[in-house]
């Protein structure tokens, strides 16, 4: 008999799924910006990408209250233990059907890798992609408040474009990653409804 | 033949037809009646006043009839470049005006007068001998008339038709006399239909000079015009151009590129004809994007999203072809395709009409250098005629549409110059009439005193005329589509350095790595899922 722990609260799941739409629409609509494809049509994607970006920046303040209100905010203290562990699974145990490094508690709901992960993007992709894009939000009001002395829109383009990279390859690794779960769907799953099944 | 026919007949052969009425003939063949005299507000009608009761015999006849009591008008007049036809530009020091400026189009007045002073506003100016300080030789009518019967015809100096005249010589078109009482008698404000019978005809015919001004303005459609429509503002060519004694704001030699006085519609120092005069340099009440836009980008820019629509332009004459002669030495016309337009004159050469053109977008400050007749040129490179002056960061330019009209015209070999040559005369000299380069040359380069090698040849030359006439309601300005995201793959502003434009100016080099980086990531974790699927299988077999 499998043992079942509650992973993720209620709060934490509709997050994860709301902010993981709107961070795949935000791709959509920002490379249609960007120039890479046509979708919605260059003014649509305008206008919708800065709505989902208010949404999302919204979402997140709602997140970091959260975060902090509950502690749940140590889920992403960085620690290299067993990184070196976790590596090797993901290159060799994996295949020859190794336990898992890391077991999930409702402390330790992330691998060490995960948190990593988590928290580059957490304190670099994320403040890069809300600062550039901010800047990139308050363009036309860079001449009243005198910003267009210090920012060039060239750049906070481009910086903003690079965030927005990051995230589609973390977007890549992660969705994979979730499917080596002890069965593909298994991380799926608790992240639906809550409850992470161990072996 | 009709009214219409006529003038169009005219205006081909002729080369350059003033008739006050040209586009309103295409449609109403009889436009006797002065329909705006109903709707006139005036306090003075002058078929009431005894000065006009007179039946006048010339022009300035009539004239000396309106100093009377408009006593300054002349004066005035005579301040203005629409008189002196030439202007002192103070950002250049360069002497202009139609006067001295040699272009791509007809070239020089000088030596044609006589043909070319049909837009003039006065009467006699037939050589370098005219009177500029005659009061009576001031044109009042061309600008006043509203019976839409005056005109002047070229070849005339000015004058209008005094009796009834064979119109080229030997065509067999009769032009009526005008009929100055009467015309005197109707005078009122300016129209679209008497600025137009010169600025619609510029360059020697309808649409040629310009792709914003042609005689499709007289009674616009709200597509063509939204200002003009007569369903719609009804806007005057002086409703912008609101004259101050006489003087007609507005220049081609020192265009206002960025209009940073504020709103200021009726104060004497301001440009009235600027599109900020009325709606302010920040128009867009729900879009502050789009004011943003207009920081940088001339309103034309997008309000205008092409030119020519009313009708085809001419985008390129190429003189050097001129003088070929049929079997039997008589000069040949042939059509272009659309049948409506000269692809080749014998008199003029080959040349390009375009309708519905996309400008070319620069950066303009307003600053505009010439390539003058003295100017030394290098005729392995195409020759400028006018330089607009204009870059991304000197703080005082926008983006701005230009029509970009191409030609060949014959310069000086011998001293590297731009050429005045003798187009037309009742003398064996000119080209129109012999066909002879060299002699039409000679006269022309003699009649101004000026330097002649002897030696010509032809020189490719291009001519920039910022557009600004002819803006389309809002409905159909550009899209941000057509220079964000062409569905035509090219955008209209692709070409414009120094601005970075979301959608067209990627950084190339994070494009490739982001891309790859992704790519190869999408693929290591393909391998690495293949590679457990793999894993587990084998594990279950065993
Ligand atoms: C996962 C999140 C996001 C992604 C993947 C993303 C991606 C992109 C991309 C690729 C562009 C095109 C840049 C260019 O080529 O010029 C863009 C534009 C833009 N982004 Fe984002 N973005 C994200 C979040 C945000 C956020 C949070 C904001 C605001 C706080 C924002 C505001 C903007 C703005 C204003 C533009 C420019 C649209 C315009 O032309 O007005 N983005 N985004």
């Amino acid at each position: 008999m499998s043992n079942r722990i509650y992973l993720f609260k209620v709060f934490e799941r509709i997050w994860h799924w709301s902010q993981a739409t709107l961070i795949i629409l935000l791709l959509i609509t920002g490379f249609e910006v960007h120039g890479s494809y046509q979708i919605l049509g260059f003014e649509t994607a305008v206008n919708t990408h800065t709505t989902l970006a208010w949404t999302l920046v919204g979402l997140w303040l709602f997140a970091i209250f959260w975060h902090f209100t509950t502690g749940e905010w140590k889920q992403y203290i960085p620690t290299l233990q067993k990184v070196d562990a976790m590596a090797k699974y993901y290159l060799f145990g994996i295949f020859t059907d190794a336990p898992h490094p890391f077991k999930a508690t409702t402390l330790k709901k992330h691998n060490p890798l995960q948190r990593l992960a988590y928290l580059f993007i957490l304190v670099f992709v994320g403040p890069l992609i809300w600062f550039t894009g901010w800047f990139y939000i308050f363009y036309d009001n860079w001449i009243e408040w005198g910003w267009d002395k210090y920012l060039n829109l060239e750049w906070v383009a481009t910086f903003h474009t690079l965030a927005a990279f990051m995230m589609l390859i973390f977007l890549i690794v992660h969705v994979y990653l979730t499917t080596t779960g002890h069965t593909p769907l298994a991380h799926i799953k608790a992240m639906i409804t809550g409850w992470e099944e161990e072996d | 033949m009709s009214l219409a026919k006529l003038v169009r007949v005219l205006a081909v052969t002729a080369g350059m037809v003033l008739a006050a009425n040209a586009a309103q003939a295409n449609t109403d063949p009889a436009p006797a009646a002065p329909a705006e005299k109903k709707a006139s507000t005036s306090t003075a009608d002058h078929s009431k006043f005894k000065e006009l009761q007179e039946n006048f015999a010339t022009g300035p006849d009539v004239t000396k009839a309106c100093l009377k009591c408009h006593t300054e008008a002349a004066k005035q007049i005579m301040h203005t470049k629409h008189w002196t036809w030439e202007y002192l530009n103070p950002q250049t020091n360069q002497l202009l005006g139609k006067k001295h400026i040699i272009n791509n189009f007809c070239t020089s007045i000088s030596s044609n007068q006589e043909f070319c002073t049909a837009c003039h506003i006065g009467y006699g100016w037939k050589d370098d001998k005219f009177d500029f300080s005659n009061q009576d030789n001031v044109d009042c009518l061309v600008c006043h008339d509203t019976t839409g019967t005056y005109r002047k015809l070229p070849g005339y100096a000015g004058h209008p038709p005094y009796k009834d005249t064979e119109a080229p010589a030997g065509s067999g078109f009769i032009v009526k006399a005008v009929d100055l009482k009467a015309v005197a008698q109707g005078v009122g404000k300016t129209s679209r239909k008497t600025c137009g019978s010169c600025h619609f005809l510029g360059g020697g015919g309808d649409a040629v000079k310009h792709g914003d001004l042609d005689t499709t303005l007289t009674n616009p459609s709200k597509y063509l015009d939204v200002h003009m429509a007569k369903d719609g503002l009804n806007f005057t060519c002086a409703t912008c151009h609101e004259t101050d004694g006489h003087n007609v704001p507005g220049s081609r030699y020192t265009p206002v590129a960025d209009d940073t006085t504020p709103h200021i519609r009726g104060k004497k120092n301001a440009d009235p004809e600027t599109c900020q005069s009325c709606h302010t340099a920040a128009p867009h009440k729900h879009n502050a994007r789009l004011n943003t836009h207009a920081v940088v980008i001339a309103c034309q820019t997008c309000h205008i999203p092409e030119f020519a629509r009313g009708q085809p332009t001419k985008m390129s004459w190429d003189w050097s072809t001129a003088g070929k002669l049929d079997k039997d030495g008589k000069p040949i016309r042939i059509k272009d395709s659309s049948g409506h337009h000269d692809s080749y004159d014998s008199r003029k050469g080959n040349f390009r009409y375009e309708s519905n053109v996309i400008p070319e977008y620069i950066w303009f400050n307003g600053k505009v250098e010439y390539t003058l007749r003295e100017t030394k040129l290098d005729p392995t490179k195409v020759v400028k005629i006018n330089t607009l002056e204009g870059s991304p960061t000197d703080g005082k330019s926008k983006i701005w549409p230009i029509k970009r009209f191409t030609g060949k015209q014959p310069y000086d070999v011998g001293n590297n110059q731009l050429v005045v040559f003798h187009t037309y005369g009742k003398d064996d000299s000119a080209l129109w009439t012999n066909f002879n380069w060299d002699k039409a040359l000679e006269y022309g380069m003699k009649e101004i005193g000026a330097q002649y090698s002897g030696k010509y040849a032809f020189v490719e030359t291009e001519y920039s005329w910022p557009t600004t006439h002819m803006v389309a309601p809002k409905g159909d300005a550009l899209t941000c589509a057509q220079c964000h995201q062409p569905s035509i793959g090219v955008g209209r502003l692709d070409k414009v350095p120094g601005i970075y434009m979301p959608g067209r100016r990627a950084n190339a080099l994070l494009n490739t790595a982001g891309w790859a980086i992704a790519a190869l990531c999408l693929l290591g974790v393909l391998v690495h899922g293949a590679g457990r699927i793999y894993a587990s299988r084998k594990g279950a077999h065993k």
